[in-house]
């Protein structure tokens, strides 16, 4: 069953507000991970294997450049 | 038909680490000092690295120069005659002769030649590779004594425009002599390759496109993402694995001691091991730099000597880095 979009907006909020202490509510989908949010890699590393561990899927180390913003990784994960 | 029964080994049932030595670099480099090509800035440096500064040697002071001082320590730490080392062990990737190698002449320097003497190219789980040898050769009766050391001089191999890892790397020796022991210290070692991710970390180039003006001088670089969730989770599952492998506990090591490769790494990794807050987690890349095979003896004599954790105790040990190889051990301190 494929995994509802608000559901992992908020999971991946809250795994970003673990990491980094970013206010979940601005974790939003058009947001970038690096301009808006200023998470640098080794923190974007963090978030992508607990996040691959929370909604269970895979998420390879060359797909990580993709993901530019809050939105690219949900949709990343909705659609795994 | 018959022959005589041939003599084999007589083992020796266990074996330890009797003492260790130290040697960095005599330079002492700032953040500061190396921001300007990475357009960076003192703090982001410490904050994505842990490193404030970080030891490299000047042009006088060569890797031979570091790993004979540390291996001094360490033989006259250890009380004992270097004519009885059955073996000389040099982990490193930046001893500059593709042959001979950098182990024959540091025995004939520290007084051990003519032992068996070979390098160990294993990057930054080169020191913990040495002393899984060490503890075979030992254990099985082929060497009383052997020299373990991981030494590296990187800023020969350095590029000051280099964002992946040239700003985190340090010059520095560790030293270890292993030898026969009444009890066991040192556990079994979890160890192993992953060749799948080869280029990972490693050289920009080879010699042979260098000769040819293919390239320029070669030198580290990594695929920094790729490497850290490497270094903290499959490295996790090896350091429990060690744990298991030795028959302890996290809760029975005095100290955690990494490859000091970054402190985000080392603090990660930490967190993932779920250690207690009396277990010491070194963090020597502060002041010392990534030293890739020092790294770990390096940090090990920096907590015996600040008294942070004292002979007897425990300590986890665990290299990883290009190979992507790996290797960890629990070690009785000496």
């Amino acid at each position: 069953m494929a995994l509802d979009q608000n559901e992992v907006l908020a999971g991946l909020a809250e795994i970003v507000n673990e990491e980094t202490g970013i206010a979940a509510e601005k974790v939003q989908m058009d947001k970038s991970f690096t301009d808006d949010l200023d998470i640098d890699s080794i923190s974007m590393m963090t978030i992508v294997v607990n996040a691959e561990d929370k909604f269970g899927v895979k998420i390879p180390d060359e797909e990580v450049k993709n993901l530019i913003t809050v939105g690219d990784a949900v949709n990343f994960i909705v659609n795994a | 038909m018959s022959h005589p029964t041939l003599n084999q080994y007589t083992p020796v049932k266990f074996s330890r680490i009797y003492a260790l030595g130290a040697a960095r670099g005599d330079l002492t480099v700032t953040n500061d000092d190396i921001a300007g090509p990475i357009d960076s800035s003192d703090e982001w440096i410490r904050q994505r690295t842990g490193i404030i500064t970080r030891r490299r040697a000047s042009a006088d002071r060569s890797l031979m120069d570091m790993a004979v001082e540390a291996s001094t320590e360490a033989i006259k730490k250890a009380g004992i005659d270097p004519k009885e080392i059955g073996a000389v062990l040099f982990s490193t990737i930046t001893h500059p002769h593709q042959t001979p190698s950098a182990a024959a002449l540091l025995a004939d320097k520290v007084g051990a030649n003519p032992a068996p003497a070979y390098d160990i190219s294993a990057a930054c789980a080169g020191y913990c590779y040495g002393i899984a040898q060490a503890d075979a050769l030992v254990r099985s009766g082929m060497a009383k004594y052997v020299l373990v050391v991981g030494g590296e001089k990187l800023s020969d191999f350095i590029d000051p425009t280099d964002r992946t890892i040239s700003f985190l790397l340090g010059d520095g020796a560790g030293a270890a002599i292993v030898g026969p022991s009444e009890t066991p210290g040192i556990s079994p070692t979890v160890w192993g390759s992953d060749g799948s991710h080869w280029d990972a970390v490693g050289m920009t180039a080879s010699l042979i496109e260098f000769r040819d003006g293919a390239a320029s001088w070669p030198t580290l670089r990594q695929e920094g993402q790729t490497v850290f969730r490497w270094a903290v989770w499959e490295m996790a599952k090896v350091a429990k694995a060690a744990l298991e492998a030795a028959g302890i506990e996290a809760a029975d090591l005095s100290a955690l001691v990494t490859h000091q490769a970054n402190i985000r790494i080392i603090d990660e990794l930490a967190k993932q091991l779920k250690l207690p807050e009396s277990v010491v987690v070194a963090r020597d890349i502060v002041y010392t730099g990534n030293t890739s095979a020092a790294s770990v003896p390096l940090a090990m004599h920096a907590l015996l000597e600040s008294g942070e954790v004292k002979s007897g105790g425990l300590a986890l040990e665990i290299g990883f880095g290009a190979g992507l190889a790996f290797g960890a051990q629990v070690v009785v301190l000496p």
